[in-house]
């Protein structure tokens, strides 16, 4: 059993009322993460997704949550306010069944990390650029159980044997690693 | 690798079904940036001037522009040209929303259409693969249906599509093409894409877009978002609600419409309702727009909202911005803005644009009234005012009976009319529809933007220097203490100096030569603006914007890596400014053109008005006919533009206006 630790949980709060479908959070997401930082900027590899319907009046901002190798059994509808949403306008997933949240060139999948190398104090760059005031950006402290990091690597590699199976990620792995050895 | 641009346009021949991806000229982007600049430069390198605005070598272009797809707040715009069936000169019309982005990350700077697709046909950009598909099904279709249906087929909801609706495939000079919450209104745009057989382009786009110098670039977008986080917490005050803020003007937010209801024209741009307002209306005004208008929204990355999702119940959702709400409203003499709301939906789908049509049906029935046009033209017509707009609209888009004369504005129906109804089309500059405003004291800064603008929309020419005086020294001096827009100090002077009454007042001041200057200022900002794909609510259009001279050239040069300064920009602007001039001129704009509507205001000075031409023109280095000379366009590195002129025996015509004087 991990040991029980205090922590400082991050959240955001969606206020979907004040979302005017800009995807201002979506162009700086994938900037700041680009390497070099800001260096190239794609929104179809931001941590923030924006699910806009216009006419329909839907406008749900979804950060990018778990990697996930099976997708749903049932996709459930709900109704709120009048208006139908499919259930994957809300979900955070990296799922088969949609490309949001993948990488558009590898598929690899995307997660929201909070900015976490932004200098101690500053707020997530999606909610620096949201004028508008929809994503709020909140901190409380919580006891919870130390979890072993997982490294991005993992998860990706993780991801990629689900798609092609385990043997042949490892005959690649083992391919790429002969061919950039280092001279001897 | 290219930064800022893709380096790539997509070149669509329609007759013979062709799609190619052409590397573009990186010395192009030095010259003139891209968007407006670049696609000038197409327009006057691919066709001869006597080419008809239907021809099929005409080329059709949807360009972003320089910082579109960027982080740069704002930089959102498409830029669309071709030559304007109505104006015969080159057309240039732009939308918002979120189109230019998308193109830009599926790799391409710029669409250009050539040919005439025997079908009609939609286009669908997905990254690489690019499609010329079938929209036979689509036809008759509205233009926010249409976009919708592609969407559906597509299986793409992250698609953006442009489409005409039946406006433009049926040639209307007034269609529109609609896109997001956005639209290309003005000068007919729609009528090429229609003639073209081009029902509607869908693109998605997923790849990366570069910046050449990443921590300067953002450090500088964070600067333009924090002001204009302080401008929306800081109206300018001392001026009308409209002007405070930045953006388009707020006819979404705002439901007082005073300003507007008692200021601006009613009917053909001829009523003033001085008592129009009063407390009925605003209850039931603000009832309607709260009723109907579900959310308040934006274009492409950018934080203001001029936008609005609009439902009346019983009619399909549709977005609007701006003035459309009050132009119909306002045209058909109907009281209640319910009809605004309603009428505004059908002219949407039929994808026209919400300035000139309204005119141009009011103008209808005035020439009825006054007997020019007959019973029998107006056959099945119902009688009330909102039924009357209705049956008009649906002839003119459908160019049924009198409304295919219509259909071609009111400039050249008045000349197929005849019967004296050229002097119902009284409201037009270069053929072409203008703001149904009519004014008293004539400004010389707006006459000279009226007379010369290219764009031929003075909202896309005005700006940033404040449209009249300051009533006190104090609201002057609170005004220029944080202006750091403006580009020299003498212009700050200027508004200290301007007064209501008196000798430094309208129209004598602004001087002469003042109003040159201002006008220069204005007309900078647009030109870049447009070159860059950066929206004018942002930056030319108010008072005090975040984008300016000052900011522009590092945020150019970190984008894209050139090493830009202010004289370098400004020179820049001056070889689109003087580009866009001689495509023009090659068309046959001279100085006789150059002439706003006689009514626009009641006071009118003849003398001060040539004296404002002259200095103008010879500011820009053109000659007194409003052509550019050869040392000008050599100075500019045109020496090519100059050549043509003169071969075609430009430089030896008669001038156009015989002078009093001379």
């Amino acid at each position: 059993m991990a040991e029980k630790k205090k922590k400082i949980i991050k959240t955001i709060k969606v206020d979907l009322d004040k979302c005017n479908g800009c995807r201002a959070c979506e162009v700086i997401c994938s900037a700041f993460h680009a390497e070099p930082k800001y260096s190239s900027n794609n929104p179809a590899r931001s941590r923030i997704r924006m699910i806009r319907h216009p006419l329909r009046d839907i406008y749900v901002p979804v950060y990018a949550g778990e990697y996930t190798s099976a997708e749903c059994m049932g996709r459930d509808k709900y109704i709120i306010d009048g208006k139908e949403y499919d259930e994957c306008g809300f979900c955070r997933a990296s799922c088969p069944s949609r490309d949001a949240f993948k990488e558009p060139d590898s598929g690899l999948p995307l997660k929201c990390d909070m900015c976490e190398d932004l200098p101690e104090g500053e707020k997530p760059l999606c909610v620096q650029w949201c004028l508008n005031d929809a994503l709020i950006y909140e901190e409380r402290e919580e006891e919870v159980e130390e979890d072993v990091k997982v490294e991005d690597v993992e998860i990706g590699l993780a991801s990629l044997i689900d798609k092609y199976g385990r043997d042949k990620v490892i005959d690649i792995m083992a391919r790429m690693a002969e061919k950039t050895k280092p001279a001897a | 690798m290219r930064y800022g641009d893709t380096g790539y346009n997509l070149e669509i021949d329609l007759t013979r079904g062709n799609v190619e991806r052409v590397e573009t000229d990186p010395k192009l982007t030095e010259l003139h940036l891209g968007g407006l600049g670049t696609n000038a430069k197409l327009l006057w390198d691919r066709v001869p001037p006597e080419t008809d605005p239907f021809a099929p070598e005409i080329p059709l272009m949807f360009s972003s522009g320089l910082l579109c797809g960027t982080p740069a707040p704002g930089a959102n715009r498409t830029i669309i040209t071709a030559y304007s069936p109505q104006t015969l000169l080159m057309g240039y019309s732009m939308m918002g929303g979120f189109w230019a982005p998308e193109l830009k990350h599926a790799g391409y700077d710029k669409v250009i259409f050539r040919g005439k697709s025997p079908d009609l046909v939609y286009i669908w950009i997905n990254n690489d693969k690019v499609e010329i598909r079938d929209a036979s099904h689509l036809r008759g279709k509205g233009a926010v249906e249409t976009a919708e249906i592609i969407k559906e087929e597509l299986k793409e909801p992250n698609a953006q599509v442009a489409a005409i609706g039946l406006a433009g495939e049926n040639r209307v000079y007034t269609a529109s093409i609609e896109q997001g919450r956005s639209s290309a209104s003005r000068l007919g745009l729609g009528a090429v894409m229609g003639d073209k057989g081009i029902k509607a382009i869908a693109v998605r786009g997923t790849k990366d877009i570069y910046i050449a110098k990443p921590a300067e670039f953002i450090e500088l977008c964070n600067e333009v978002l924090k002001y204009i986080q302080y401008r929306n917490e800081n109206p300018v005050p001392n001026v009308m609600t409209i002007l405070q803020g930045l953006g388009s003007p707020q006819e979404m937010l705002h439901v007082d419409e005073k300003w507007h209801t008692e200021n601006f024209m009613w009917g053909n741009s001829r009523v003033r309702r001085k008592d129009f307002w009063n407390k009925q209306i605003e209850d039931r005004w603000r009832e309607v727009q709260l009723d109907v208008r579900k959310r308040l929204i934006s274009c492409y990355n950018c934080p203001m909202k001029c936008g609005a999702i609009i439902s009346v119940p019983g009619l399909s959702t549709y977005m609007m911005k701006c003035f459309s709400k009050l132009t119909y409203t306002m045209a058909a003499f109907v009281d209640d803005l319910d009809f605004g709301f309603k009428i505004a939906q059908r002219a949407t789908e039929y994808g026209v644009d919400g300035f000139s049509t309204p005119q141009i049906m009011a103008f209808a029935f005035e020439l009825w009234e006054a007997g020019i046009l007959t019973d029998a033209d107006f056959e099945g017509c119902p009688s009330d005012s909102e039924g009357k707009f209705y049956w008009l609209l649906d002839r003119i888009v459908r160019r049924e009976g009198i409304g295919d004369i219509l259909a071609d504005g009111t400039y050249w129906a008045a000349k197929k009319i005849g019967k004296g109804a050229e002097d119902f089309a009284h409201n037009n500059i270069k053929k072409h529809e203008q703001l149904p405003l009519k004014l008293g004291m004539l400004n010389p800064v707006y006459f000279l933007m009226y007379a010369t603008g290219e764009k031929i929309n003075i909202t896309q020419i005005e700006g940033q220097f404040p449209q009249s005086p300051f009533a006190t020294m104090e609201e002057r001096q609170e005004f220029i203490s944080d202006w750091i827009q403006a580009p020299d100090e003498k212009f700050k002077q200027i508004v200290l100096d301007w007064e209501f009454r008196g000798e430094r007042s309208n129209p004598y001041f602004p001087t002469v030569d003042m109003s040159v200057d201002i006008v220069d200022w204005q007309e900078k900002m647009h030109y870049i603006d447009d070159a860059l794909g950066v929206c004018a609510g942002l930056s030319s259009f108010p008072l005090k914007p975040p984008y300016h001279i000052h900011n522009y050239p590092k945020i150019i040069s970190a984008t894209t890596g050139m090493d830009l300064d202010e004289a370098g920009l400004t020179q820049i602007y001056n070889r689109n400014r003087n580009l866009i001039r001689a495509i023009n001129v090659r068309r046959g704009l001279r100085r006789i053109d150059e002439n706003p509507p006689e009514d626009h205001w009641k006071r009118r000075f003849p003398e001060l008005e040539e004296k404002l031409l002259d200095a103008y023109y010879k500011f820009k280095g053109w000659n007194n006919d409003g052509i550019p000379t050869k040392e000008t366009l050599q100075a500019l590195d045109l020496g090519y533009i100059a050549e043509d002129l003169e071969k075609r025996g430009i430089y030896d015509e008669e001038p156009s206006v015989k002078k009093a004087s001379a």
